[in-house]
């Protein structure tokens, strides 16, 4: 029987895991050093905040796997011999494969600040990390600020994670305005506001310059760059982005840039071993996606994909439309299509902002075709199949404007905003 | 991390989630409030006991919206669960054990032992706690109050405090709001006053509460209030045929058009009670498959009981000659034979494919009892029924099911099993309800195409136990029978996946792979439907 070996239990090697049993009945095993089961990563924030127990997170109960007859391992991997098909463990043990996925996901990135790695120092990705954040951050008596380093999603988390429990946050933000080099400014500078009002001790245009250690080897305080204040913490968040988490596969021949490389297929230049999610790199981004995408549902895609190769049904990565979503503090954020910060060439902007400043649409379309190109909803939820549909179907502007309210997803009863929108888009239209 | 959070079983909290002042000052007002009710329990003589009666509710009411103020208003508006799992009471912690105890105790003795409440036995009047609520009940009703009146008083009030402090707390979301007031004003109007003002405009009607519905009112069609009901004319009869109306015509169609949230979730009283005093213990329902197992079959167990016991009761009272009335004995059970047997042909008929494999078994199975028993019945000249007396299967009924489950259960444990209990294992109720809502009903919850992230809000939050996530990370509509749709998954999702929807019948279960998966020839897919 057929081996196929996943090393990584998150969202891609387990929808991998999953669909190569719904597809087959190969033996899988699936190789973890993070956690014993699969868990929901994006849900860590929500144990530390105490909404749920980590237990909650798993979306499998533990009999699950031992059910549909798919063996986990725990173990790091420290090398892959692929003339042998062997994995080499830390733990000095190995294991033969036939088939190898690789699924290991992100790390935080470090980008050699002095003090990175003294205690209190940690990202906020891992459940180790979560770990640690507990011991260092369990109140606000033990920790009395904590600094936050980089303008992202993830330091957006953490720091409503750590407002959570009371503790006063700084937030470090290397460029002018929060996350600007995805949203467009105007929807940039109201996060920015609804962060302060969550008295979010906001800095932008503030790198860091050093982490400053105490006697004992732990975080005292942060200095930074552009004024050399020296802010007093005990725990700084690193949340600068993530890279390809392969430190492992370097010495393997295995191709690897800042990812595993791949094929449309998911195949590297090794017959029989696959890269799949977070730590894959396509050779050239799909569409106008990049060749790295650190999503979940990419991560899913890709499994599912990965599976019917497997499986006999060699198919290509071909993920749609593009979309996403987040959360910053109490306002939801969804995109659909492309809205990218700065209008690119023959790309227009329509933005409308409710007077409360919780709430915002940003449409993009073409400048001569007026094709709809994509929507950045903040504060209320659209429907994905439809802006699905509109995207596919290359709907026009006025078109998505007018039917907008066919794409409202808020729950019943809730005010609705498309005729304030429909209105301020004439508006536009006759100033313009 | 997680080692920590098992140690909520010590009185030592985990991390700083203390109580602020005036919060700490608010307990001390409701707990003063709770003081006189509980002397009053201990037999202490109120000179005016209208003052203290005013008094004890007001305080506790007072010190309840002072703490829902400080715990909500001076923050944004939004989903608020931070620390629920570390808080002794909402985590199975001993504050929690202690609360379970105390209110199933109150249950024991409400239920089984009112004289230790002060209940005057053979006419004598009232001492203790409800003697203090007699001059209420003078004023609404002009008679003195029972244990049940005493009951009503403080649930009527638990709901509107603690509705109170829900509405502050999902004050982001109208869905919630709207619902929350229909509970509460159904509490108040319909289930206390409007059975109060009743009874004295008419003391002959039996004491009822309009949108209690057969069989959640299990004893609706006992002799004893079906001679009540005829005997006060044609108000009395009008209700019996609204009673039996209410079954069989308004709730399927109600059902249809919404889902059984109207009921269970914006009129029922269980309901009602769950969503505002229970919200805090929400999360603790058990999301295992096994629970949702044991649930099936004990909510359809406890139904085919009540149809068994309701059936007998009202063949225990039927005659046999068709001269005196024209509804016997055997013609009623006929009807009710053949009722149940339309019912199971056409759910076999039409939505076998709906039906999971066990739930069919299941189906099949009471089915083949229920006929059994009552063909038993015509082959035997025994004059019991069932092979019990219905006197029996009455008792045993309205003490397993009526005060046990319902109330000791399923009100006493909301803080160890959550606040749905009784709705989600018990209710015959909502199992018809539910029925409806699985068979034919346009209400849904839809999921939203690929944005979900499997983080686990919905599941842990879904006070039936529903495995929410498991249905939205697959991208398919939610169409189950145990759902109430209070809303709450929707509430609680962080990427807006869920949301509560009536539409057309047509497609309400559809995984929706063309935004989930890969391959995405859109156009090629959607032209193949």
């Amino acid at each position: 029987m057929e081996h196929v070996v996943i090393i990584g239990n998150g969202i891609s090697g387990v929808t991998a895991a999953r669909h190569i049993r719904k597809l087959s009945d190969k033996k899988i095993t699936i190789i973890s050093a993070e956690t014993d089961y699969f868990f929901s990563r994006t849900a860590l924030m929500y144990v530390y905040m105490g909404h749920m127990k980590f237990e909650h997170t798993q979306p499998y109960e533990n009999w699950f796997w031992k059910k549909n007859k798919i063996d986990l391992k725990k173990g790091f991997v420290k090398a892959i011999d692929t003339a042998s098909k062997t994995l080499l463990f830390a733990e000095g043990d190995t294991l033969q494969y036939d088939k190898l996925i690789i699924a290991t996901g992100s790390k935080p990135n470090k980008f050699g600040w002095p003090g990175q790695d003294l205690n209190g120092v940690m990202g906020m990705y891992h459940k180790q990390d979560l770990d640690t954040l507990e011991k260092y951050a369990p109140n606000n008596k033990v920790c009395k600020r904590a600094v936050i380093v980089g303008g992202g999603l993830i330091g957006i988390e953490l720091a409503e994670m750590l407002k959570s429990r009371n503790i006063p946050v700084t937030f470090l933000v290397r460029e002018s305005s929060f996350w600007n080099g995805v949203l467009p400014d105007n929807e940039s500078e109201m996060i920015n506001r609804h962060i302060k009002s969550h008295h979010i001790d906001l800095r932008l245009n503030t790198n860091l310059k050093e982490i400053i250690s105490d006697e004992n080897g732990k975080v005292k305080s942060v200095i930074t760059k552009e004024t050399g204040e020296e802010i007093p913490c005990d725990v700084v968040g690193l949340t600068a982005g993530v890279s390809p988490n392969i430190d492992f596969i370097k010495d393997s021949n295995i191709e690897t840039n800042r990812g595993v490389k791949v094929n449309r297929f998911l195949e590297t230049n090794i017959p029989d071993v696959y890269a799949i999610g977070d730590c894959a790199e396509q050779n050239e981004g799909i569409d106008q996606r990049r060749p790295i995408e650190a999503v979940w549902y990419t991560g899913r895609m890709m499994g599912e994909t990965v599976a019917q190769t497997i499986c006999g049904n060699r198919i290509q990565y071909k993920p749609g439309q593009w979309f996403n979503s987040a959360k910053f503090l109490d306002i939801e954020y969804q995109t659909y299509g492309w809205v990218f910060s700065k209008p690119r060439e023959h790309e227009a902007h329509f933005h409308w902002k409710h007077e409360d400043d919780t709430k915002c649409i940003t449409v993009s379309y073409h400048k001569d075709t007026n094709q709809f190109l994509g929507i950045n909803t903040f504060g209320i939820r659209m429907r994905h199949e439809t802006f699905d549909t509109w995207l596919t179907e290359k709907r026009g502007v006025d078109y998505v404007i007018e039917h907008l309210s066919e794409a409202n997803f808020d729950p019943e009863f809730y005010k609705t905003f498309e005729l304030e929108i429909l209105q301020a888009y004439k508006n536009q239209l006759q100033t313009a | 991390m997680s080692h920590k959070l098992n140690h909520s079983m010590s009185l030592a909290k985990p991390d700083s989630n203390g109580l602020s002042v005036k919060q700490k000052i608010a307990v001390a007002i409701g707990v003063v409030g709770l003081f006189i009710l509980v002397l009053a329990l201990l037999n202490t003589e109120f000179s005016n006991k209208s003052l203290f009666l005013t008094l004890a509710l007001v305080l506790i009411s007072v010190g309840t919206i002072i703490f829902s103020n400080d715990a909500y208003l001076n923050k944004s508006k939004g989903i608020k669960n931070d620390g629920v799992w570390f808080k002794s009471i909402s985590s199975r912690g001993i504050l929690g054990w202690i609360t379970g105890i105390i209110l199933t105790l109150f249950y024991i003795v409400l239920y089984f032992y009112p004289h230790l409440l002060g209940l005057g036995k053979n006419g004598e009047s009232n001492t203790g706690l409800i003697a203090l609520f007699d001059p209420l009940s003078f004023l609404l009703s002009g008679r003195p109050a029972s244990q049940w009146f005493v009951y009503g008083t403080l649930y009527t009030v638990a709901i509107l405090v603690f509705g109170y402090k829900f509405l502050l707390k999902y004050r982001h979301n109208r869905y919630e709001q709207i619902r929350t007031g229909s509970v509460m004003f159904f509490q108040l109007a319909f289930a206390f006053l409007i059975p109060e003002f009743m009874y004295r405009l008419n003391s002959n009607l039996p004491y009822y509460d309009l949108k209690s519905i057969w069989p959640l009112n299990y004893y609706n069609f006992e002799r004893y209030r079906i001679n009540q009901f005829i005997d006060a004319g044609d108000i009395g009869l009008a209700l019996l045929i609204f009673g039996i109306v209410s079954i069989f015509i308004i709730t399927p169609i109600l059902t249809y058009k919404y889902g059984k949230r109207w009921y269970c979730s914006w009129v029922c009283g269980c309901g009602a009670l769950a969503e505002t005093a229970g919200d805090s213990f929400r999360q603790l329902s058990d999301k295992r498959q096994v629970a949702w197992k044991i649930e099936r079959w004990v909510i359809h167990s406890v139904l085919v009981f009540v149809v068994l016991m309701t059936t007998a009761v009202i063949y225990s009272y039927l005659g046999k000659d068709t001269s005196k009335y024209w509804l016997t004995r055997d013609m009623f059970l006929g009807l009710v034979a053949g009722f149940l047997t339309l019912i199971f042909a056409l759910t076999m008929i039409y939505k076998r494919k709906e039906l999971g494999k066990d739930a069919r078994y299941g189906a099949i199975g009471y089915f083949v009892i229920i006929l059994a028993l009552i063909g038993l019945h015509y082959f035997s000249s025994d004059t019991k029924l069932f092979l019990f007396k219905s006197e029996t299967l009455r008792t045993t009924y309205g003490f397993l099911i009526g005060s046990i489950f319902s109330g000791v259960i399923g009100t006493g444990f909301y803080p160890i099993f959550g606040s749905r209990v009784w709705c989600r294992f018990g209710c015959p109720m909502a199992a018809i309800l539910g029925f409806q809502q699985r068979m034919f009903s346009k209400f849904r919850i839809t999921t939203n195409g690929g944005q979900c992230i499997s983080c686990g809000n919905c599941s842990t939050y879904c006070e039936m136990g529903i495995d929410v996530r498991a249905y939205a990370q697959k991208g398919e509509n939610i169409v189950r029978s145990s759902c109430v749709g209070c809303g709450i998954c929707s509430a609680v999702c962080p990427r807006g996946v869920l949301k509560l929807e009536n539409d057309s019948m047509k497609g309400r279960i559809n995984p929706n792979e063309i935004l989930l998966g890969n391959d995405v020839d859109l156009m090629d897919l959607v032209n193949k439907k």
